[in-house]
């Protein structure tokens, strides 16, 4: 971008635009569309983890009082194709995955029926009347078991292992024999339900004079959604519209191709009427992905100074009953960022996807980077209570200078940018950290547990790269200038909770010296905005964002060649600063950037080589990830009667590049906090071994409250990313990849005089009392 | 989550809630604040012909001292209970039960006849009427009459009301200057009690105990009176040891304890010890 002028509202801390309508409840969710004739839609689904649907018996159900129709997974077999799975892993094994079971049900919740009628009352009170007869098969839910042989949730595959993706670089064994220490752990990343606040919701309405359909889902990626519909269901894509309307969270259980959305689009095809269904929370809780479950065996050789020589992992990812849209892709980004932000050159990693008869899991903020870092992390303090070295010390001695950047790791990734000693530093600052030291001794000496834990962790988001992406990694945006000087931005980044119409609205306002109420910000329609990927990996600033001042200063150089020619100058010498456009050195001849908005669009005084109208489309393509990094810090004291931890202090220094709305990114990191709060101390889903969801609902199932959590401390540092010209590397899941290690390390560290090396999660009550029963204390 | 379809009746007065009730009887329940039927009906765990909504009576939500003590109307909310000063000022193991529900929405709308006739295993009330040895007063058509606290559980979800019965209000009997509390800790998904007790103490100016009543919710099918403890410490002079040997035994008369997702048999006996021990020392604190 050419230098524009001192920016303005780029990272100003200003309150989003997207909030009155949010908080006076104006917006408009899926669920609050009604349609005339509309019909409404429940899905029947298995009570079963694995079974043979002997007879689907539906007859009763279709005398129900305003009953439509009721259709079986073979009355849609000719008319919908499996649902896809988007990946480049070689030899998957892919098991048909059909929008609504036929023959066989391999998880709880799979969808084996769905009743319409004219009452979303009389649709649930028919489905009722449906008579599934199962004939039960063996369950398997035990990720290990699974991956050792029968019984296999596919029979047809014989094998539960859906893929394997080893990876090695250099000689860990070698160095293993070498190291003077030798660690083995086995560390689990237990199965979590994502929980957005607004549970999914589809509505389909096809129109038959048009021959189009209007899809609108609690999507995170309209256009996607888009292509895969018109995939699976063989209609035009030119004829299919995807709406995104407000979503309220997502969290990544959005970012898939859910059999309800493909569903509804072909039923009201065949029906003739539009079509709602709206997910219960119980309902949610069995169909909506899942995120992590992931088992690791974890060998670590060390030198005595802490320093990481090798490591070597097994993971099992259990994928669950079947490939969601990126199931198997999720797990090979936790392989890759393994080493975290260490310098470890000898690694060897072998991960098995693995199915299970759960429900599929997918990504979950994060997405497979909470899950390495928790590795590598917990990895780290091993090493330190081994050597009997601080933890702070264990990292920075592991650490690649500030000026190895670009830093190519053991896994083949280019971190673009960093500077992990600075994080550490200011956060041990921040923290105090050799006070919270102080403090602990004193408390251990009477009798009391505190434990102190520390997380220097990087991420790889801003996702990506074509070339590593299964279904393109670009982001395109259209800028309009209006004739009346206001700007319309329209961005395939489909937002639910990032606050980009703020943020974006912030990047157009400094180009042409508006404000961002100058600015409208146009997204999750792909009738409004022609193409996009979406919304996840943390990608919005990094490439929507980035694809957006590629817009801005297309139109800025345009507005500069008009001034030029108004002018009568060369256009290499027209200044296009706060608005206004002049011959360098000669302010008093400016013209107003509205100026050029009229001749532009009136076009009269206009030379024949310059065509009207103001407006640019770009596509990004970034060359690289981006890798944001930082440093947590977590102090808890741990009830030694009850077990309770209570999460005392969190302190945090976050490096996400440059920040455009510092408010957003603070909202971001306390969400993304919480969310490994979560983790580390509250949520877990658990299965028993006839695959029933236990945690079904939440009363079971804890997803922590505001009042669990303390204030968060946070301060960032500022690295800039070299991938894009905002500098920006993403924010969103940073929180989560960071937060649920330093937890548990601060844990473990309350737990050390009772000879506690390390605690699966999460750390409920029980499970650290009986960590202190007949410990060293 | 939408329930089966019901009748709606709103009652416009008690002898109009009764009325109705004695209409409908078995095929109808009872709607006050909703807080734990609503669920109920939407997971179509309970799906009745009838619902009676008796939450506009507001001859039932008075709080008030009696020659017959401290009595509470059956609408009255938590949060009623738990701000209100006369509560507070004698029972406060009560208020603190009440305060102890839910969150603030749940306390705004749910009421301790709901609660109470409600019946759940986990619930914080049922301890507190226990350890105040309250009497729920029902009304129904043969009249009125009141049952003990320790006679009106009966197991899970299920009590001594029947079904054309309406609580009216639950008496406390004045502490005569004991001191209470209610401790809880709590299941951190639901919010209700992994074990919660409230204990009155009253000791007399040399530190003896003179009375001792301590009730716990959450380990069994009903509230459940700690008695072995209470008999440890009945009559003894009061100290911090003979609360810890005492608090040692909290279990004891407990021949089965739930398990659950959040505490399995020992933890959960582990918990009623250092749950009762804190709530019998706050109580006299």
């Amino acid at each position: 971008m050419s230098p524009v002028t001192v920016p303005k509202f780029i990272g100003a801390r200003i309150k989003r635009k997207e909030d009155p309508r949010l908080i006076t409840g104006r917006a408009t969710y899926t669920d609050d569309i009604v349609l005339p004739r509309m019909a409404y839609v429940k899905i029947v689904r298995s009570t079963e983890a694995h079974a043979k649907l002997q007879t689907v018996n539906v007859a009763a159900a279709k005398l129900r009082p305003g009953v439509i129709a009721v259709i079986t997974g073979e009355d849609v077999k000719d008319r919908i194709a499996p649902l896809p799975v988007a990946h480049k892993i070689a030899d998957l094994k892919v098991p048909p995955h059909y929008a609504l079971a036929r023959g066989e049900v391999h998880h709880v919740g799979e969808a084996i029926v769905a009743v319409i009628a004219e009452t979303a009352a009389q649709a649930t009170d028919a489905a009722e009347h449906v008579v599934v007869d199962y004939a039960p098969l063996p369950v398997v839910t035990d990720v290990e078991k699974a991956a050792g042989g029968a019984p296999f949730v596919h029979a047809d595959l014989g094998t539960n292992v859906a893929f394997a993706f080893p990876l090695k670089a250099g000689d860990p064994d070698a160095q293993l024999a070498r190291a003077p220490v030798r660690l083995k752990q086995r560390i689990m990343n237990q199965r979590l339900i994502p929980v957005a606040i607004e549970p999914r919701c589809v509505v389909a309405d096809y129109d038959a004079g048009y021959q189009k359909l209007t899809l609108t889902s609690t999507t995170q990626i309209p256009h996607l959604l888009r292509l895969l519909l018109g995939a699976v269901l063989s209609l035009p894509e030119h004829k299919i519209r995807v709406v995104a309307p407000e979503v309220g969270g997502g969290f990544g259980s959005k970012l898939n191709f859910y059999p309800e959305e493909v569903l509804l689009a072909h039923l009201s095809q065949r029906l003739g009427r539009p079509l709602k269904w709206t997910e219960t929370r119980t309902e949610g809780f069995l169909s909506t992905i899942h995120g992590r479950d992931q088992l690791a065996d974890v060998e670590i050789g060390a030198d005595q100074d802490g320093r990481l020589l090798a490591l070597k992992v097994r993971l099992w990812q259990d994928l669950g009953a079947y490939h969601q849209l990126l199931t198997p892709v999720i797990p090979t980004l936790t392989v890759l960022m393994l080493p975290g932000c260490y310098t470890v050159k000898d690694i060897e990693v072998h991960l098995e996807g693995v199915f299970t008869n759960k429900t599929p899991t997918d990504a979950y903020r994060g997405a497979g980077r909470p899950e390495a870092t928790f590795i590598i992390e917990r990895a780290m303090d091993l090493i330190a209570d081994a050597t009997g070295k601080d933890p702070a010390e264990v990292r920075r001695i592991n650490f690649p200078p500030a000026n190895a950047f670009p830093f190519v790791t053991a896994t083949g990734l280019a971190y673009d940018s960093g500077n992990y000693q600075g994080s550490l530093d200011k956060l041990i600052a921040n923290a105090g950290y050799a006070a919270l030291r102080k403090e602990q001794v004193a408390k251990r000496a009477k009798g009391e547990l505190m434990g102190i834990g520390l997380t220097t962790y990087v991420e790889v988001c801003g996702l990506g790269p074509s070339a590593a992406m299964p279904a393109g990694g670009w982001e395109a945006c259209e800028l309009e200038v209006r004739r009346s000087g206001k700007i319309v931005v329209k961005t395939g980044s489909s937002p639910h909770g990032q606050g980009e119409e703020t943020t974006f609205a912030q990047i157009a306002a400094d180009g042409f010296g508006l404000t961002p109420d100058d600015v409208e910000v146009v997204h999750g329609d792909t009738d409004a905005v022609a193409e996009g990927i979406g919304t996840f990996g943390s990608r919005n600033q990094a490439v929507g964002g980035a694809a957006l001042a590629r817009c801005v200063e297309t139109v800025r150089t345009k507005a500069r060649r008009i001034a030029a020619h108004l002018l009568e100058a060369s256009v290499d010498d027209i200044v296009f600063a706060d608005g206004k456009l002049f011959p360098k050195g000669v302010p008093a001849k400016a013209k107003t950037f509205m100026d050029i908005v009229n001749v532009a669009y009136l076009a009269d005084q206009l030379p024949q080589e310059i065509e009207p109208g103001l407006s640019a489309v770009h596509f990004f393509e970034p060359t690289n990830f981006t890798f944001p990094f930082g440093a947590h810090l977590a102090v808890v004291d741990v009830d030694q009667e009850t077990g309770k931890v209570t999460l005392r202090r969190y302190v945090a220094v976050d490096d996400c590049g440059k920040i455009i709305n510092p408010m957003i990114v603070e909202g971001q990191l306390h969400g993304g906090i919480a969310q490994g709060v979560a983790q580390a101390l509250f949520e877990e889903a658990i299965y028993d071994a006839n695959g029933q969801l236990v945690t079904g609902e939440l009363m079971d199932y804890a997803v922590p409250k505001a009042t669990f959590l303390p204030s968060w401390e946070l301060d960032h540092t500022v690295t800039a990313s070299p991938v894009n010209v905002l500098g920006a590397k993403g924010v969103g899941e940073a929180g989560t990849i960071a937060s649920a290690s330093a937890i548990m390390n601060a844990v473990v560290d309350a737990l050390k005089p009772f000879g506690v090396k390390h605690m699966d999660m999460p750390a409920k009550s029980e499970r650290v009392w009986r960590a202190m029963q007949g410990g060293a204390r | 989550m939408i329930p089966s379809a019901f009748e709606y009746h709103r009652a416009s007065s008690l002898s109009n809630a009764l009325a109705l009730l004695a209409e409908h009887g078995e095929k109808a329940k009872v709607l006050a604040g909703g807080h734990s039927l609503l669920p109920m009906l939407k997971l179509r765990l309970a799906s009745p012909p009838h619902l009676i909504d008796v939450g506009g009576v507001a001859e039932l939500r008075a709080i008030a001292r009696t020659r017959d003590g401290l009595v509470i109307g059956a609408l009255a909310s938590h949060a009623d209970v738990a701000a209100s000063s006369e509560v507070r000022a004698s029972h406060r193991g009560l208020a603190e039960a009440a305060a102890a529900i839910g969150d603030m929405q749940v306390r705004n709308r749910g009421t301790i006849g709901g609660s109470l006739a409600h019946a759940d295993p986990a619930a914080d009330y049922p301890a507190a009427v226990l350890a105040f040895n309250a009497e729920i007063v029902a009304r129904g058509p043969k009249g009125t009459r009141a049952i003990k606290a320790a006679d009106f559980f009966q197991g899970l979800f299920t009590s001594a009301l029947r079904a054309n019965e309406l609580i009216t209000e639950v008496r406390f009997p004045e502490t005569d200057g004991a001191g209470s509390a209610y401790e809880k800790f709590e299941q951190p998904a639901s919010g209700f009690a992994v074990v919660g007790v409230c204990a009155q103490v009253r000791l007399d100016s040399s530190k003896t105990v003179r009375a001792v009543r301590l009730a716990a919710t959450g380990v069994s099918d009903r509230p459940v009176r700690l008695t072995a403890m209470e008999n440890l410490l009945g009559g003894k002079p009061w100290s911090d040891q003979a609360l810890e040997a005492a608090a040692r035994q909290a279990d004891a008369d407990l021949k089965k304890v739930r398990e659950d997702l959040y505490a399995k048999e020992d933890y959960r006996r582990h918990l009623l010890r250092v749950v009762a021990r804190r709530a019998a020392a706050r109580a006299v604190a």
